[in-house]
């Protein structure tokens, strides 16, 4: 017999979900995707990875792990392989030395690094300063572990570098840690080794777990301003948790390999978290992630010579057509200002790509010291650069 | 000089304005030291990599594997330089392993390149032996991949 059931009060997803997710604001760069992706012949340079398609024997060493049939978990903390590589790479690239054991973790892309060390590190109200402008993923990831963000603007008079004064102004008995992402999204700005020095003083006054995403660390183009971690630091290893990948440095950003390197407490607590929630990184970008350190290094430095000639085309370009932009030393970003036009970031990048189909993204995306510029990624084509950069000078023609 | 030549290398249209741009250097060196390279016989030729098999009458091409006899003196060379004469020869290379010299030639039709092989390659005093291969179908020259794909489409914007 069909029970009957009286009154059947309706659903409502909207109480059903998490009051953290709901009052957590959707993605300014996810509202500009949507407008983008509707146009025909736009030019994007809203894109945050490489053209370039991942390496053919990179690919190749991943179907060969498929034809031989390696489709099973891995260890939680990575293959064993992986994580010697890693860190005998570490231990070359930056000299500095991590057991493969119990201080390395590879992750399921950088972004997943950055989720677990904030849930690994954070009670909740614990408060971690995060310079701005930054990658959009931080403050929520922060949120998210039960944290609090504190921002700290940076500023173009000074680079965007994070300054000493800055930082010393966000403490509270609360902040436990401090975000550094250099080379940076979306400004381009690199921290060397001089430059994190002048902040050394203010981590280890306020006893800071620094945790630094170093994903563009490869992509630093300028040999007297090179990209240093805080971990090369005399004495800093322990206190910083670096995150790292090879999505940027080898144009393999859909295979979703990321790892972190540092202290055994934080690894071992990490390792943790990502044992119940993702088990392991998959098998197979594992294997290509072992190539492609192994046998890769000629086709990044190609790669990242690449980017470096059209970063002086593009730049020179910019400030040519009148967008004034500082020089970016890393990544593949430039980070111009739309201050001498009057407009707001969001109504720059929403008229040009309107009026000349060319797609920026706002730097107010990534924090309020981002209003007044632009991100433009540089990791497209030479011919469509020169053609958005011919669209952008006509833009500013017409206002 | 070597980043000049590898742009050049990768497109021999871009302008001195144009590498300039790239090099972060002014556009007046850039084109003075394309100038030496050109006269110092670096740069030897501008040329255009063409995909001959969408056109309606394609050239045939073919690889020449030829054993030559070793002369005093010259060595290969007197023999390389006669064959590269022809204007049907493409190149002429001299190879380690089972044969002496790669020569590639390019006619009409097999035929045509047939009958030069017989008529003008094989009675070269010193060549012994020759053996032709004809080009069946390329897949890749000078580094450029010839058989058409779609290219993989990217997010148009991603953080």
């Amino acid at each position: 017999m069909k029970m009957q059931l009286k009154n059947i009060p309706a659903w409502s997803s909207e109480s059903h979900l998490s009051r953290i997710v709901k009052d957590m604001p959707p993605s300014g760069i996810r509202k500009f995707f949507d407008l983008v992706s509707e146009m025909e012949g736009a030019i994007s340079l809203g894109v945050g990875e490489p053209d370039f398609v991942t390496p053919w024997h990179v690919r190749e060493a991943c179907i060969y792990s498929l034809e031989s049939g390696s489709t099973s978990y891995t260890s939680n903390k990575g293959m064993p392989e992986l994580r010697e590589c890693i860190s005998e790479h570490t231990r070359k690239d930056m000299g500095l030395e991590y057991n493969p054991g119990d201080e390395v973790l590879i992750t399921t892309g950088v972004s997943e690094a950055v989720d677990l060390a904030f849930r690994a590190t954070l009670n909740p109200g614990d408060e971690v300063v995060v310079p701005e402008p930054c990658y959009v993923a931080y403050v929520p990831d922060i949120i998210l572990a039960g944290g609090v963000p504190v921002s700290v603007p940076t500023r173009l008079s000074e680079e965007f570098k994070v300054r000493s004064e800055d930082i010393a102004a966000a403490i509270t008995d609360k902040t436990k840690a401090i975000m550094l992402s250099y080379p940076n999204n979306p400004t381009g700005a690199v921290m060397t080794r001089a430059d994190l020095e002048e902040i050394a003083d203010v981590v280890v006054e306020n006893d800071l777990l620094v945790v630094s995403d170093e994903v563009y660390g490869k992509l630093s183009y300028i040999d007297s301003g090179r990209h240093a971690s805080f971990a090369q630091l005399d004495g800093m290893q322990g206190r910083t948790l670096i995150l790292n990948g090879l999505s940027k440095s080898h144009a393999m950003t859909g295979w979703r390999i990321g790892y972190a390197l540092g202290d055994p407490a934080i690894i071992g607590a990490m390792t943790k978290v990502h044992q119940y929630t993702m088990l392991c990184a998959p098998v197979m970008a594992q294997f290509a992630a072992l190539e492609a350190l192994q046998r890769g290094e000629d086709e990044m430095l190609h790669m990242r010579h690449e980017y470096d000639l059209r970063r002086r085309m593009f730049v020179s370009g910019l400030n040519r057509i009148g967008l004034e932009c500082f020089e970016p030393r890393g990544a593949f970003y430039a980070f111009p200002s739309v201050e001498s036009t009057g407009l707001s970031s969001e109504e720059f990048a929403g008229r040009l790509l309107k009026d000349q189909k060319v797609a920026v993204v706002p730097g107010n995306v990534f924090g309020p010291s981002g209003e007044g510029f632009l991100r433009c990624s540089y990791a497209t084509s030479r011919e469509e650069l020169i053609e958005a950069l011919d669209r952008m000078e006509k833009f500013l023609a017409s206002l | 000089m070597k980043e000049i030549l590898e742009i050049l290398s990768e497109n021999a249209r871009a302008t001195p304005a144009e590498i300039a741009a790239l090099m972060g250097r002014p556009e007046e060196d850039v084109a003075r030291e394309i100038k030496e390279l050109e006269d110092s016989g670096v740069i030897r030729k501008y040329v255009t990599l063409i995909d001959w098999e969408k056109l309606e009458e394609p050239y045939v091409f073919a690889v020449l594997e030829l054993k030559v006899a070793l002369q005093r003196k010259t060595g290969y060379d007197a023999v390389a330089e006669r064959i590269a004469r022809f204007s049907e020869v493409e190149s002429v290379r001299l190879i380690s392993g089972d044969h002496d010299l790669s020569v590639t030639v390019r006619g009409k039709s097999m035929k045509d390149v047939a009958y030069f092989v017989a008529e003008k390659i094989a009675p070269l005093e010193g060549v012994q032996s020759t053996c032709t291969h004809f080009i069946l179908k390329s897949y890749k020259e000078h580094g450029v991949i010839l058989m058409d794909r779609p290219k993989p489409k990217r997010l148009v914007v991603t953080p």
